[in-house]
């Protein structure tokens, strides 16, 4: 008989290929393609009442409290943020740019069967009037899973701009 | 005499005689020559705000920012007296500060390793033994412009003859004290700075300061995001207590909520409002006393007026808003927030409500900002049509009367406070 011998396992690299993994990113992107649609009900509905939606002005900042962001919205702020862009009144909201984004380069930081968080690049061509700019950063999410891929909820975005520390232009549409 | 403009003479006439007493050309906004000279004529010949003394904290505190497009570094020595230079090594012209603001003992430059104190003053050159007999160190410091201050607000300028600050400033002094007292008994220091960037000549914003009239229109948005007793504190529309006064020099003072005008004086009659119930009850829970508290928690709102000093900042309400121009058609804004700078535990609650109040209005994803630049944008476009025809600047011309302090006063949505500006901007523009 062989003596079972202690074997010291590597931890496992966490993969996008793990099936909570490709839950979360499902809704990263559903969430990227309701912005670029401004569908701005839609993509409120897929938080959860205790969630953070933050750009803040520090890249490396994880807590928000205390530090000036260019948004720092929990559900109530969210509400009005989505009232302000779909009301008609903003002039700015009601003539903002088009935009495209893609999100990849998802590295899971964290998975659960209860949580999955991510990081990953986003790209976004914001187009108005003859002009073409570019908002690049880091994204941050924290999808909560449900019983079902319908029932899970971002419970944490922050977007990382790359020149968050920077003069940005002013926006009618939400990164 | 000036005389007016028409589609023959726009294009020709000079400058200062595109500003009349009652509008001004739009070829102002859009002429990339009259922006050449506007760098010289007017940023590089007058008081322009670089910094709150709060940004320079300590000895060998630094901030780099602009003197119209020139890169300048300001800076604390070990003195505590304040520097502004030029952000341009004497060798060969790098610039010497990349960091927006930190600590350091001098600096140095990336490219031959001149190092200079923190009073510009050159220290060392490696190798001098190639320059002797070539030229002597001394008189090698970094360029430095004139650096004073007022109430903490820190300006500089390239006009070494010009009159002291606050000859300047004059009446603006007056109004700058009752700013500072949105500390609530504590200085103000920065607490954070918002940057963005719009497609649109500087006068635009610098006029927008003093614009009561687009605030109902443009930000009916934020107006209706607000708990009603803010919504109906800004509701000074047809207040006719709600005043603007021309200070003199280009500066102005329009004054939306007379009554926070000035914090100092207060009857007790003014409940605070609701929505910063928690925000008391956490003060009270900390021991911080109940004048102490209403003095802190009325002031949250900051004061009742837009302070606009001319060329380059206004403080509004409870904020800095610091233009700084790039080209003809963009123009970069800081809305500089602002808070008490005290302990912690008494501060830092205050100052969170503070921060959370600023998002909501300013920045590039504010409430109230994109839908200002939107605004800002569109003047710049429409302004390329029909030269000949004015922007007009005579809302409140026909009530504008002196105020007992001999102010030249109007309601808070004229334009009385545009007009102080163009003036300055004629005289600082003509020839003369």
């Amino acid at each position: 008989m062989t003596e079972t011998v202690a074997v010291t396992m590597p931890a496992p690299v966490l993969s996008v290929a793990d099936p909570r993994v490709v839950r979360a990113i499902e809704l990263v992107w559903r969430e990227a393609a309701v912005l670029d649609a401004k569908d701005y009900e839609t993509w409120q509905a897929l938080y959860s009442d205790d969630a953070v939606y933050v750009i803040p002005i520090d890249r490396d900042a994880e807590s928000f409290d205390d530090i000036l962001n260019m948004v720092y919205d929990d559900a109530r702020m969210r509400r009005l943020r989505v009232a302000r862009m779909t009301e008609g009144f903003a002039i700015a909201a009601v003539d903002a740019a088009t935009t495209v984004r893609t999100v990849s380069r998802f590295v899971p930081a964290a998975v659960s069967d209860e949580e999955v968080s991510l990081r990953a690049a986003q790209v976004l061509v914001a187009y108005k009037r003859g002009s073409h700019d570019l908002w690049a950063g880091e994204v941050d999410h924290v999808i909560r899973l449900g019983a079902t891929p319908e029932e899970d909820r971002i419970v944490r975005k922050v977007v990382r701009l790359v020149d968050a520390d920077d003069a940005v232009p002013a926006a009618g549409f939400l990164l | 005499m000036t005389t007016d403009f028409t589609a023959e003479t726009v294009h020709d006439l000079p400058p200062a005689d595109l500003v009349l007493e009652d509008r001004v050309a739009g070829r102002m906004y859009t002429d990339p020559e009259i922006f050449e000279q506007e760098m010289t004529k007017v940023f590089e010949s007058t008081w322009v705000w670089v910094a709150h003394e709060s940004e320079l904290p300590k000895a060998g505190s630094f901030k780099s920012t602009y003197v119209g497009r020139q890169p300048v570094i300001v800076t604390r020595d070990r003195k505590g007296n304040i520097h502004t230079m030029v952000n341009r090594c004497r060798h060969r012209g790098a610039s010497l500060c990349e960091q927006r603001s930190g600590h350091a003992n001098g600096f140095t430059c990336p490219y031959h390793a001149w190092s200079y104190g923190l009073d510009g003053q050159l220290r060392g050159i490696p190798y001098p033994e190639g320059y002797e007999g070539v030229m002597d160190k001394s008189g090698l410091g970094l360029k430095k412009l004139r650096t004073e201050s007022y109430g903490g607000m820190v300006f500089a300028t390239n006009a070494l003859d010009i009159e002291p600050l606050e000859d300047f400033l004059g009446d603006v002094k007056l109004w700058i004290d009752r700013f500072m007292a949105q500390g609530g008994g504590y200085p103000i220091k920065v607490i954070g700075t918002h940057q963005f960037k719009f497609k649109g000549n500087w006068k635009i914003q610098l006029e927008n300061t003093t614009d009561g009239y687009h605030f109902p229109i443009v930000h009916r948005s934020w107006m209706a995001s607000v708990d009603a007793e803010t919504a109906e504190m800004m509701s000074f529309m047809t207040d006719p207590t709600a005043v603007t006064h021309d200070l003199g020099n280009g500066h102005s003072v329009m004054q939306m909520v007379p009554e926070h005008s000035d914090l100092e004086t207060d009857d007790g009659s003014e409940p605070l409002q609701p929505r910063f119930d928690p925000l008391v009850a956490d003060l009270r829970e900390r021991g911080v006393e109940e004048a102490e508290i209403r003095r802190l928690v009325r002031a949250v709102h900051g004061t009742g007026f837009n302070l606009n000093l001319f060329p380059n900042v206004s403080m509004s309400i409870s904020f800095l808003r610091v233009l700084r121009p790039i080209s003809v058609n963009e123009t970069y804004v800081e809305h500089v927030a602002l808070g008490p700078d005290g302990p912690a535990e008494i501060v830092d609650p205050v100052n969170r409500e503070r921060l959370r109040a600023h998002e909501h209005f300013q920045g590039p994803f504010g409430f109230g900002t994109p839908d200002d630049s939107e605004g800002w944008d569109r003047v710049q476009r429409g302004a390329q049509g029909a030269p000949e025809m004015p922007i007009m600047v005579n809302r409140g011309l026909g009530r504008e009367k002196p105020s007992d302090q001999g102010w030249p006063t109007s309601h808070v949505t004229d334009e009385t406070g545009m007009r102080a500006a163009y003036q300055q901007w004629k005289q600082m523009m003509s020839d003369d």
